[in-house]
């Protein structure tokens, strides 16, 4: 418990975890608060934040309640960084235990495939995915993902690299573990907490690659997502700015807390590497 | 020679890894619905499916698709790219237009990241955990977290719309005739906001990265020898520990440098820059799958120059590494 003791003595980690819980707060408090469909009419267009008490944000340029579409675009964008996430993760993992452990061609076929994907941008590859499968929820959500899984994937691998000759494995081997045994059962969970430190990182530039995206209209306009609501605000940027203002503090505050709550991590599970 | 033989055998060895992704986004956007027969005829307005028949035999697609591949790549090794059916020109003379924005962008952005990414990295680890640190760590994971697209469009509302000191958008003034160095300093105005906004985020990482690096050789033996033989501080930063804390700096170049292409597509599309990153989009929406195709080969290529040049600077930085290849 000593690593949960360091989290909480760093100011910035426990900042960092306040404004997540904020976030999934409300997130999980928006169908509460905003009962409605946050994409239905609710007012006059274009009410300035803070100018009508009903909309505290105001509305945006059809007469949407701003805060209602801020409380559901938290669900959307924790949905799509967190699920998003996972794939990246998963398929990094995969790829990264095979071809660390076995080496020797495999490694050779796998490296050159994550090559193959570090060296198209990703968000090349994201338009390529979104132009081929659509935009859904679903086809941008896995289109993230599938973007996302070069970095954890070299993470896992070099973690491979280095426990796979280990006494412990050794071991394993003599009392005639299977190979699949000694990659998931013995090696994995010891590679494994750096990956998922490396996950709030891939979360970071998940969420704001899915809002890049709907800023766009690239991504499904069918969710109140907040990248949705910049795009919309882009077309009244000149006198109504605000529109495109508050889903954007959204965002920074919401990537904000997820990489400050992984570098927390990262320093609590790794005293000596503290302030780099 | 040695760097550059060095060099070229990794250039050499990402020919397979162009192979592979031109393969792979050939067969994805066989998933496509429609194809570039579909493109034209919804341009035409309509038309009968004889036309259609004899425009797929035309252009190939009547073919089993790994015949139309094959077909593609030895086009590709002849250096054509195909037709585009929306600009109605050939898919390369297209691209090649609307390369110099991005060029000039990225790189603009890449020396004001790495510039002052280096120069705040160097201040934050001379004041480290002292309030220069603080401010400057704090600021940098701001930036990291802020969204680039929001952020032009923040700075268009501010240095556009309110002081109206920069132009909230395209390449250049259209509505004057501009040469030599006018021109020049017009174009300059038109990229500042750009080269900020896709700046901002290479920006903060070359910072934390720049700070790191110089922590850890700060604490290098040779560095306390430089400093028992009485040079004074700065003396010390700028001749011992820069040249091996710039290493790190270095490889994350080649490494963003898909980041930073992607990172384009975003800002060229609020600044209504005419580039590539734009044009990537413009194709999604219009389906011009040759063109998007064309996109691909050509950002792969150049990210695959990029890591070509970084490897010669890595070298000169670094003579280790071509004493032992």
């Amino acid at each position: 418990m000593d690593a949960v003791k360091r989290y909480f003595r760093s100011p910035a980690a426990v900042a960092g975890l306040i404004l997540l819980v904020i976030v999934i707060a409300m997130a999980i408090s928006a169908g509460w608060f905003y009962p409605r469909d946050p994409l239905a009419l609710a007012g006059r267009p274009l009410v300035w934040p803070f100018s009508n008490p009903r909309f505290l944000l105001g509305t945006d340029n059809s007469g949407r309640d701003i805060a209602a579409q801020i409380f559901y675009g938290a669900r959307i964008s924790l949905l799509i960084g967190g699920v998003a996430t996972a794939i990246a993760i998963l398929i990094g993992i995969l790829v990264g235990a095979f071809a660390g452990y076995y080496g020797g061609w495999v490694d050779n076929v796998l490296m050159r495939i994550t090559e193959a994907f570090q060296t198209l941008p990703n968000f090349v590859l994201l338009l390529v995915l979104v132009a081929v499968f659509g935009s859904t929820l679903t086809t941008v959500t896995i289109a993230v993902g599938v973007v996302s899984w070069p970095a954890p994937a070299r993470l896992t691998r070099a973690e491979f690299l280095s426990l796979r000759n280990r006494e412990f494995v050794q071991a394993g081997r003599t009392l005639g573990m299977k190979n699949i045994q000694l990659i998931f059962r013995e090696i994995l969970p010891n590679a494994l907490p750096p990956v998922i430190v490396y996950a709030s990182v891939v979360m970071a530039v998940a969420i704001l690659l899915e809002s890049a995206l709907a800023f766009l209209r690239l991504s499904d306009p069918n969710v109140a997502s907040w990248g949705n609501l910049i795009g919309l605000g882009r077309d009244v940027l000149r006198v109504q700015w605000y529109v495109s203002a508050i889903p954007g503090i959204a965002i920074l505050v919401t990537v904000l807390a997820v990489s400050l709550v992984g570098q927390g991590l990262n320093d609590a599970l790794n005293p000596r590497l503290k302030g780099r | 020679m040695r760097i550059l033989s060095l060099a070229g055998r990794r250039l050499a060895a990402s020919i397979p890894t162009l192979v592979l992704i031109l393969i792979g986004v050939f067969l994805l956007l066989q998933f496509a619905p429609g194809d570039t027969v579909d493109a034209m005829m919804a341009q035409m307005g309509g038309g009968d499916a004889a036309t259609a028949k004899e425009l797929r035999k035309f252009y190939g697609l009547d073919l089993s698709i790994p015949a139309q591949l094959g077909n593609y790549l030895w086009r590709l090794v002849r250096l054509d790219l195909g037709f585009s059916s929306i600009y109605g020109k050939p898919v390369a003379s297209v691209i090649i237009e609307r390369l110099p924005p991005t060029i000039l962008l990225m790189t603009a952005s890449l020396s004001f990241a790495f510039f002052f990414g280096l120069l705040f990295g160097v201040i934050a680890a001379r004041g480290v955990n002292r309030w220069p640190d603080t401010l400057i760590s704090t600021l940098g994971l701001i930036f990291y977290a802020t969204p680039s697209f929001w952020f032009g469009l923040m700075a268009i509302v501010v240095f556009s719309v309110y002081l109206q000191w920069l132009p909230p958008g395209g390449f250049e003034d259209i509505g004057t005739v501009r040469t030599g160095i006018w021109r020049m300093l017009d174009i300059a105005s038109h990229l500042v906001l750009p080269t900020l906004t896709l700046g901002l985020i290479f920006l903060a990482i070359y910072l934390r990265i720049m700070r790191a690096s110089m922590l850890e050789v700060l604490n290098l033996d040779y560095v306390r020898t430089a400093r028992a033989k009485g040079l004074d501080e700065t003396r010390v930063v700028t001749r011992h520990v820069l040249r091996n804390a710039l290493l790190p700096m270095v490889t994350l170049i080649g490494l963003q440098a898909g980041t930073m292409l992607g990172g384009s597509v975003v800002v060229e599309s609020v600044f209504s820059l005419p580039g590539l990153g734009r044009l990537a989009y413009e194709s999604v929406v219009q389906r011009d799958l040759n063109t998007l195709l064309g996109i691909v080969f050509v950002s792969a290529l150049l990210v695959i120059s990029v890591n070509f040049v970084v490897d010669l600077i890595y070298a000169r930085l670094d003579p280790r590494i071509t004493a032992e290849g």
